[in-house]
């Protein structure tokens, strides 16, 4: 049976883990290729490093760490921010990333997911999506870009079609509503393109406890979770994150 | 005793490599036959389209030198794409493939309400005892990505899965042996399946 996922994000900025909410105010936590380690040690199912470096000239530190990760860990890893080009996804698999999400840059120019997914194959082209609730968007929720600073005119819903039909092999759906406040996953948004893409979806922004997991595996139909905050601070372990959900039966990998 | 891994430019060695590394193997990665050839045993890994794969493999000449390697009885292990390629036909572009085993490779079914790609870790259940998986408890689980997957006979399966079906995700035929998922991304039990590979039976 395949399991559900727990993905643990490092927000990487000039060259370390950093930790914001919703965008803003954020904080260093530590070194990523020495974080990337424990958790793979600890029992994380995927990582993702996201590069939120502002400058571009500091985009080679990303590449030197993508390259030491994927040294040290015997784990997948996708690699994302600030991918914009055929060239930035051939540059970060090259050093050993095994999948690269593509966010703003895919509203940008919808034929990089294209091309990407031709050129190196859809499993390791993931669709990362911003959405924020807006009931003047069909499905309720609207589509966001640069960081969640500047809306568009894409209904979230349809940007997911769109994006699996272009070739995307997996949605990263992180809500700003409820990113770094710890209150829980946009639930309703999960299971609303989990349940109308034949890809899979990871969940993303609101996981403080363990029942966020469960609910949304159980109700937002998520095939993974990704979780920052909760285990960063050392609040929770994978293990306590794990171990809950099996009580859950939910079925999740306990042999690392 | 040198390891090759066959290079046809069908997706990215870097995490094959990365794993040898800590695995301290001898190995070469190599696009060339004559190379490949003096190798003890080979890695044939893999990931992406089965029709281009096959042209790209035509195009080096490996095709008729995997054929050649294996019928000498030399150790192959293939991985994901690889373990696809070594069966007889693929779903994935109506082509006819190595045919080193009997199978064919097909699509999972989209009506069964599946995600496809199936990303992530699945448990393996052993069908038989095989060297790949000394030492490494039944049931254990490593990382599969793949939308299409091999359907073979039952004497040739050693390890099978559950996704919506029951579907074989190991095999071995004699001195050949090939997993769909990747070992070299699942941890240590994919690094003992690599090392046992390494080590040989």
């Amino acid at each position: 049976m395949l399991f559900k996922r727990i993905v643990v994000c490092l927000d990487v900025r000039d060259g370390k883990t950093t930790k914001g909410i919703k965008f803003k105010g954020n904080v260093d936590i530590g070194d990523p290729v020495e974080m990337a380690e424990k958790y793979y040690h600890a029992g994380a199912d995927e990582l993702v490093l996201y590069d939120i470096t502002a400058s571009s000239e500091n985009r080679g530190i990303m590449m030197d760490i993508v390259e030491k990760v994927a040294e040290k860990i015997s784990l997948p890893f996708t690699v994302g921010g600030g991918i914009g080009s055929i060239e930035d996804i051939k540059k970060v698999l090259r050093v050993g990333a095994d999948k690269v999400s593509i966010n703003s840059q895919a509203v940008k120019n919808p034929s990089l997911i294209e091309e990407g997914a031709s050129l190196f194959g859809r499993q390791c082209i993931v669709l990362g999506m911003d959405a924020l609730a807006d009931s003047a968007m069909p499905s309720g929720y609207r589509v966001v870009i640069n960081g969640g600073r500047t809306p568009t005119e894409l209904d979230a819903l349809e940007w997911a079609k769109q994006a699996e039909k272009l070739g995307a092999g997996e949605i990263v759906l992180n809500s700003i509503d409820t990113d770094g406040i710890k209150q829980g996953y946009e639930i309703n948004l999960t299971s609303l393109v989990s349940s109308n893409v034949g890809i899979p979806v990871v969940a993303s922004g609101g996981g403080g406890k363990p029942e966020h997991l469960s609910e949304v595996f159980l109700k937002g139909k998520a095939d993974a979770a990704l979780v920052a905050s909760m285990v960063h601070y050392g609040e929770y372990s994978i293990k306590e994150i794990k171990d809950y959900l099996y009580k859950c039966k939910i079925p999740v990998r306990l042999d690392w | 005793m040198v390891t090759g891994v066959v290079d046809y430019k069908a997706g990215n060695l870097k995490s094959i490599e990365n794993a040898l590394k800590n695995l301290n193997a001898d190995f070469i990665i190599s696009d060339d036959p004559e190379k490949l050839e003096n190798c003890d045993k080979l890695i044939f890994p893999g990931v992406g389209e089965a029709s281009s794969a096959m042209r790209s493999l035509s195009k080096y000449g490996l095709d008729q030198f995997l054929k050649e390697y294996v019928k000498k009885g030399n150790p192959l292990l293939g991985i994901c794409l690889g373990a696809q390629i070594i069966l007889s036909w693929s779903e994935e572009g109506e082509i006819a493939c190595l045919n080193i085993i009997d199978g064919k490779v097909q699509l999972f079914d989209k009506n069964m309400g599946l995600k496809i790609p199936q990303i992530g870790w699945n448990a393996v259940r052993y069908a038989k005892s095989h060297y790949l998986f000394k030492d490494i408890p039944d049931n254990s689980s490593f990382y599969f990505v793949h939308s299409y997957y091999p359907n073979v006979k039952k004497e040739f399966t050693i390890g099978e899965c559950e996704y919506g079906i029951t579907f074989t995700s190991a095999i071995s035929r004699d001195n050949v042996c090939a997993v769909q998922f990747h070992p070299e991304k699942s941890g240590r039990h994919g690094l003992k399946l690599m090392n046992n590979f390494l080590k040989g039976e």
